[in-house]
């Protein structure tokens, strides 16, 4: 342990020594932002230390009761360590100890936090109660009688001194250099708990089934991350409070879900997110000296989540909008590619003679399919910006080269999937186009090799196969309506 | 063969939950080597029963023993593969971390992942064809798959006993051949498999022996005797009416109480 304290000793001291070269003036406006930005003052550094240390340890641990599904657990936690504050006043003068002092405050927070752990694993254990009754049960209970005891508390004039209360809804500016000690050396006890049981932790929110084959105890490890809650919480007390030290329990790690795959990079991504809510929260309660530090530092982490909402590498919304997008227009352009090749293969059938057909009208390409207007047309500039297609001197839509090319390949794939569909899924043969347009556009290479296989013993690969079902729509069409660009030969 | 080396030692077996028996006196043997399937109708204690070897939910009376000695001693010959739906496929590990944690017992409290491991996981990998998926998320990963990823993550262990839970679920032809051939495998390598299946059609040919469950043993033995018209009847067709009625009034007294 007293390497702890050096380690965090070195730390508070090296921020808290640290000497600005431009010398400022407290007073106006100004004179505070720019004094509060080179860290002049020792107290704001050493808040602002305080609630970085603190939203980075809550962004770690908050990862695991995120993923084990129970992030309310924070919640029922942090109200549970009241009554440990208000009994721990009472308390301390009977054992010698000084009510006010901070430490003893917060290992009556600890050992009532724990209380509560117990209670909500023993309610659990009980038949016809669950999870939610038992958080429920614990929340209110703990909080109910921690209210009750700071009532008793506030009506002697130590006990209004020692300011109890703020415990409830957090101050940071009365943090102490003693306070972001204590914070830093928890922080690291809770990194190091989570280091030396990384595989275990995960295992317990993955799969508790296969975990508890492999001989880990569930409750145990439950109550590890509950302890680690109530870590967190304990030093979270004094800048947040107890009734905001669930969002930064659940919000950075629920940010960090945006950004990655990965768990480790994600309890990296959600340890900077609280660590950056902290810093950047601490500092503005620090300018706007009426703003409470708890709330500016919670708000602080959900301008992050919604940052991470939107633009999250992973699942950001803007990044999933962007894939449905382009998987939206491949998807036209495929049905468009294949809608071409086809006009074009039944005018032959039709003529039965040398008719060949090479472009296709707007107006036939728009009956094919429920597109509007303007989708079918967004759809031809698109691909005529590929050179897929190209219009003709009649204003009709021509394959390139290229696009004969890729609307065969697709084709094929359709005719494929169809056949198969329909020999091996018993699927109606009068429905089978539209199940096959549906899975088409995801179809693997290796998944189109194996209907190959399976298919062609009547067909040679390659070649594309003759639709297995009438070519709907536009057939009459073609037969009655003499269109310009139907029949040229 | 002695008593000692049997894989597997059921006597006696009850499990309830919260009073409320799920398996009755459950009792049967098996032996090294073979394949073994658990058949019975939905709500019959299957998973129960297999929860209940491996001292997951707690027995209400009855013994069991894996190769002569109780679970707690010898788990790490035990290899367990849970329904797929039982966990969120959406969590974030890949399928190369799923199957390394088959081999956290192993690498111990304190170890670390290295080089050998992941190969192991790599090349378990490989056996149920799905090698070229390693680097995957999870959530990538089609049903199959999915239990594929399970079915590595098992034989990572190089456990000497298989408990499976419904393996064949809603898994597509390819996986099924998959599986059935390394159940196979292990077969010849002296292995044993107790496997819950749900398919009667294939019954016969994938499993030595049967027990068929509901609430309690109705038969076990080797196929070709026990897996038979009659027999399935009972566990299927005539529902346990005095039981299910006695522990239905039980059940209400208890909650009365």
């Amino acid at each position: 342990m007293s390497g702890f304290w050096q380690v965090a000793d070195f730390l508070v001291s090296v921020v808290a020594d640290f000497r600005p070269l431009a010398p400022g003036v407290a007073g106006s406006f100004r004179d505070r932002l720019s004094s509060l930005l080179l860290f002049e003052h020792y107290n704001t550094r050493v808040v602002v230390l305080g609630a970085m240390l603190l939203g980075l340890a809550s962004g770690l641990v908050g990862c695991f009761t995120l993923l084990r599904r129970r992030a309310l657990v924070g919640d029922a936690l942090s109200h549970a360590t009241l009554p440990g504050v208000g009994l721990a006043f009472l308390l301390a003068p009977l054992a010698g100890y000084d009510g006010g002092n901070r430490l003893v405050l917060l290992a009556g927070a600890a050992v009532s936090g724990t209380a509560g752990a117990l209670a909500i694993l023993f309610i659990r254990s009980l038949p016809r109660l669950k999870e939610d009754a038992a958080l429920g049960i614990v929340l209110s209970v703990f909080f109910g009688a921690g209210v009750a005891l700071l009532t008793v508390v506030q009506q002697s004039s130590a006990g209004r001194a020692a300011g109890l209360d703020r415990y409830i809804f957090g101050q940071a500016a009365s943090m102490t250099a003693d306070d972001a000690r204590l914070i830093a050396v928890t922080a690291a006890l809770a990194a190091l708990l989570i280091a030396c049981n990384f595989r275990s932790l995960t295992l317990l929110c993955f799969d508790e089934g296969y975990a508890a084959a492999q001989g880990y105890s569930i409750p145990l490890l439950d109550l590890l991350v509950m302890f680690l809650v109530v870590l967190i919480t304990m030093i979270g007390l004094q800048a947040v409070g107890l009734i905001l030290m669930i969002a930064l329990l659940v919000i950075p790690a629920a940010a960090a879900r945006f950004w990655t795959n990965r768990l480790w990079v994600m309890l990296l991504i959600s340890g900077l997110i609280g660590g950056l809510s902290g810093f950047l929260g601490a500092m503005l309660s620090a300018v706007f000296a009426d703003l409470p530090s708890g709330a500016v530092i919670v708000l602080t982490c959900s301008l992050l989540f919604f940052l991470s909402l939107l633009l999250g590498r992973e699942r950001g919304v803007l990044v999933r909008s962007l894939r449905r997008r382009e998987l939206s227009a491949a998807i036209d352009r495929e049905h468009l590619l294949r809608g071409i090749w086809e006009l074009r293969e039944s005018a032959v059938e039709f003529s039965g003679a040398v008719v060949e057909r090479r472009a296709a009208g707007f107006e036939e390409l728009l009956s094919l399919r429920s597109w509007s207007i303007s989708r079918l047309r967004a759809q031809i500039r698109r691909a005529s910006a590929e050179g897929l297609v190209w219009l003709n001197s009649e204003g009709a839509i021509e394959l390139t080269r290229r696009g004969v090319m890729e609307a065969e390949r697709l084709v094929h794939h359709h005719r494929l999937w169809e056949l198969y569909l329909i020999t091996h899924a018993d699927v109606a043969a009068s429905r089978v186009d539209r199940e096959a347009d549906a899975i088409e556009h995801v179809l693997e290479p290796e998944l189109i090799a194996r209907l190959e296989q399976l298919l062609l013993q009547r067909q040679r690969s390659g070649e594309i196969p003759a639709s297995p079902h009438e070519m709907g729509g536009f057939q009459s069409q073609v037969g009655s309506v003499a269109s310009p660009e139907g029949h040229q030969s | 063969m002695s008593d000692q080396t049997l894989p597997l030692s059921i006597q006696d077996l009850t499990v309830a939950w919260h009073r409320r028996p799920v398996i009755w006196d459950v009792e049967f043997e098996v032996s090294p080597g073979r394949l073994v399937g658990i058949v019975g109708p939905n709500g019959a204690g299957k998973s129960t029963l297999l929860k209940a070897v491996m001292d997951l939910v707690p027995k209400a009376s009855g013994r069991v023993e894996i190769f002569g000695r109780p679970w707690r001693e010898s788990r790490q010959r035990v290899g367990y593969v849970p329904q797929r739906e039982s966990v969120d496929w959406d969590f974030p590990v890949s399928v190369l971390d799923v199957v390394t944690m088959g081999l956290y017992g192993r690498i111990g409290w304190f170890g670390r992942v290295r080089r050998v491991h992941r190969e192991a996981a790599r090349r378990a990998l490989e056996q149920v064809g799905i090698g070229e998926l390693a680097d995957r998320q999870i959530s990538q990963l089609s049903g199959g798959q999915q239990q594929r990823t399970f079915l590595a993550r098992a034989l990572v262990q190089e456990a000497d006993l298989y408990l499976m839970d419904e393996p064949f679920a809603a898994v597509d032809a390819a996986t099924e051949q998959a599986i059935v051939g390394i159940l196979r495998s292990m077969r010849a390598a002296g292995r044993t498999a107790v496997v819950i299946h749900h398919d009667l059609h294939t019954v016969p040919d994938y499993f030595d022996s049967v027990v068929l469950l509901n609430m309690r043993v109705v038969a076990e033995g080797p196929t070709h005797e026990v897996f038979t018209r009659e027999n399935l009847e009972r566990t299927y067709g005539g529902r346990l009416t005095l039981l299910e009625e006695a522990t239905e009034a039980l059940r209400r007294r208890e909650q009365r109480l």
